[in-house]
């Protein structure tokens, strides 16, 4: 031996310690899952995110998240999906910002032998995901349009309806939530892929809103324009709800106008026992997240995969109508249960 | 070939060779074409004018009463007013030969504040809305600052001023939307802008008066007080303006304030317009108050249009948008047209800026 011993031992002792922390944090970082969503400012994507993280910890996964810029930003969330290959992740949960131009790195994320779940929006085609855990969001629809139908009774057939949508992409959520709605309120869809194409007279107009306030109000103003005895309104969330209440509330029309809406976000249920909204279907991100959470760390046990809801190519995990003024046939829950429940 | 001596040195007979007028200013232009260019040049606002005026008359001959009622044309005004009193504080900006990216960030981010500052803190409304206020200007003298005394480009400084606006109104709001019918029982003030005046068939909310009376104010300093020119000179050739005495930075700072102060109102005046705090509102207020601003005939390049045109950029937009929208046109066409617009007023800049070259 050409050099000495205590320095030997010294080499020895500092390679056993690292030997060490590096397998006490391979044991603590056994399963290592990652959360992709399209925002961080969304709060939707805020409880989904708090599910997970909840979920994560109880299970001793760990859990890196990631989010688009804004939403729509497809390329920062490519990045995360590349960097969660990189860290050797056993399973992504993405909701996509995007449902095609995510696809490819996805696919190379199953292709390195990760568990890939799509939560609440599907990817295109759904198959490129493991599995997709979502609200049926053209149930949510239904749930509302057959709501309104039997609330106005006879009048349904003399009804003047707003179409408040998304955007003009017409993203997937957008359309089924749009197309549930009509089937719901008893009115022929034409593609059911599309919405805007209807021919039925009782419909005024379809205007887009991007999901908020502001976006709410313009576009009800402009279908007021064209039509001021509009007396149902379709909104795609409960923030272009409460939009389109501000416009007729500035032609003091608040209180003869059925406005319903998507989401159950806990302002917009609050809205809901306010009479503003006149119901919602409630859908839970927090269940998507700790679901998908749950279904990691099967397959990182012994390779299980989610199973899907029957009948369905997704997992679902439920939606509930809110309202206040429950009618026959369509089952609901009040507002003040749905204030339970409620995302926060 | 060299000339004798003599004659190099006899400057007294090749003065005498020289024309007697000294200078002259260019005859009026002959040409219908010229004489439309030159009048062009002289009144900025007149492009837009006319652009609104066809529009407006365009759409109202095909929809009739429907678009051309007091109602929609007060409609329009609503819509666009907080991109218009944001477009007024862009032209300021324009003008100098800067640009404001983070116009509306620091409009949600003022009016975040005097909603959070009311209801997270209990303080009095119009303490929160002091606050407010006071929150854009200083946003809009740092920008200032970093412009004119660090010298950073405007559009580095206001790009990156986006970002931490933006980032610093989700972070502090927690993305928590308050709602419309909690304001209107508690702080009743912050909505002051959304009160109205109908007259007949038309609707004023006092944002549409606060934008038209800041519009009148801002063309009024801009053209007659000292002021106003420095903010010309400093955007047409601050090397020239400091020779001839102006202060460019101090000229500069004044404008990023001032600018800064008007997103505040503009946040003050979305409350009033959606009813709630929203922090998810205006993302895209720059490039629409920017749109407004070349539309309506500023120049990019600095020192040369003016803030009514401003203000009838804003209101061609609206235009479009309501009139596509009642004719039921899908709303990619109101982009798509407003993108020619766009490219148009420029191109139209180009041509008018060659009269005086």
């Amino acid at each position: 031996m050409l050099f000495n011993t205590s320095r030997a031992k010294a080499l020895c002792c500092a390679t056993a310690l690292g030997v060490a922390v590096l397998a006490g944090n391979a044991q603590a970082a056994d399963t290592s899952a990652c959360l992709i969503t399209k925002t961080d400012t969304n709060p939707f994507f805020v409880k989904m995110k708090e599910g997970a993280v909840a979920k994560a910890k109880e299970l001793g996964i760990d859990l890196k998240t990631f989010a688009g810029k804004i939403d729509g930003d497809h390329e920062t969330q490519v990045q995360a999906v590349e960097t969660c290959i990189a860290d050797g992740a056993k399973g992504i949960l993405i909701t996509p910002s995007d449902s095609s131009a995510i696809v490819p790195s996805v696919e190379q994320a199953r292709n390195a032998g990760i568990l890939v779940i799509a939560l609440d929006t599907s990817l295109e085609p759904i198959d490129a995901a493991d599995a997709t855990f979502a609200t049926d969001n053209f149930k949510a629809g239904e749930l509302i349009g057959a709501w309104a139908a039997a609330r106005l009774g006879d009048e349904a057939a003399n009804a003047r309806i707003a179409m408040l949508d998304l955007g003009v992409s017409q993203p997937s959520v957008d359309v089924m939530r749009d197309q549930g709605f009509l089937q719901g309120f008893g009115i022929d869809l034409g593609d059911p892929n599309r919405w805007g194409d209807e021919t039925d007279p009782r419909i005024v107009g379809n205007d887009v809103t991007a999901g908020n306030e502001e976006g709410g109000q313009r576009a009800m103003e402009n279908l007021l324009a064209k039509d001021p005895m509009i007396n149902v309104v379709y909104t795609i969330n409960e923030p272009a709800a409460a939009g389109a209440y501000q416009a007729l509330k500035s032609i003091g029309r608040e209180n003869d106008v059925m406005i319903v809406s998507v989401d159950g976000g806990c302002p917009g249920v609050q809205n809901v026992a306010d009479g503003v909204i006149g119901a919602t279907s409630q859908q839970y991100p927090l269940l998507m997240a700790s679901k998908g959470i749950e279904a990691i760390a099967a397959f990182a046990a012994d390779g299980t995969k989610p199973m899907l809801t029957e009948g369905k190519n997704f997992y679902d995990t439920g939606v509930t109508l809110v309202t206040d003024h429950p009618v026959d046939g369509v089952e609901s829950i009040s507002a003040e249960e749905g204030m339970k429940l409620c995302w926060g | 070939m060299q000339e004798p001596t003599a004659r190099r040195d006899d400057y007294e007979s090749s003065l005498a060779q020289s024309p007697a007028k000294v200078a002259e200013f260019a005859q009026e232009p002959e040409w219908l074409i010229d004489k439309i260019q030159h009048a062009l040049h002289k009144t900025p606002a007149l492009v837009p004018l006319i652009v609104l005026l066809l529009s407006i008359a365009v759409f109202g001959a095909l929809l009739g009463s429907k678009f051309f009622s007091p109602f929609a044309l007060t409609l329009i005004l609503q819509q666009v007013q907080i991109i218009g009193i944001v477009a007024a504080a862009q032209s300021l900006v324009i003008l100098t030969a800067g640009i404001d990216l983070s116009v509306g960030a620091i409009m949600v981010l003022s009016s975040v504040i005097m909603g959070q500052f009311t209801f997270r803190y209990g303080l009095p409304p119009s303490v929160a809305i002091v606050c407010g206020l006071a929150c854009g200007a200083a946003v809009g003298f740092i920008n200032g600052f970093l412009v004119a005394r660090v010298k950073l480009p405007p559009f580095i400084v206001t790009l990156g001023m986006w970002q931490i606006a933006l980032a610093t109104n989700f972070l502090y709001s927690a993305n928590e939307t308050i709602r419309a019918q909690e304001i209107e029982a508690n702080a009743p003030l912050l909505q002051f802008f959304g009160n109205k005046i109908s007259l007949g068939g038309a609707v004023f909310t006092y944002g549409v008066i606060f934008m038209i009376v800041l519009v009148m104010v801002l063309a009024y300093v801009l053209r007659q007080t000292a002021w106003g020119r420095h903010v010309y000179a400093v955007g047409d050739d601050p090397e020239a303006a400091e020779l001839a005495g102006v202060n460019v930075r101090r000229t500069l700072i004044s404008v990023y304030v001032l600018s800064g102060l008007i997103c505040a109102f503009a946040g003050w005046a979305l409350i009033g317009r959606i009813g709630s705090v929203s922090p998810t509102s205006g993302q895209l207020s720059n490039i629409e108050s920017i749109t407004a601003v070349v539309i309506g005939g500023i120049s990019l390049f600095g020192g040369r249009g003016s803030v009514l045109g401003t203000l009838f950029g804003a209101l061609i937009v609206g235009v479009f948008t309501l009139g596509l929208r009642l004719m039921g046109a899908d709303a990619q066409w109101t982009y798509l047209l407003i993108g020619l617009l766009i490219i148009a007023a420029v191109a139209l800049d180009q041509w008018i800026r060659k009269v005086s070259l």
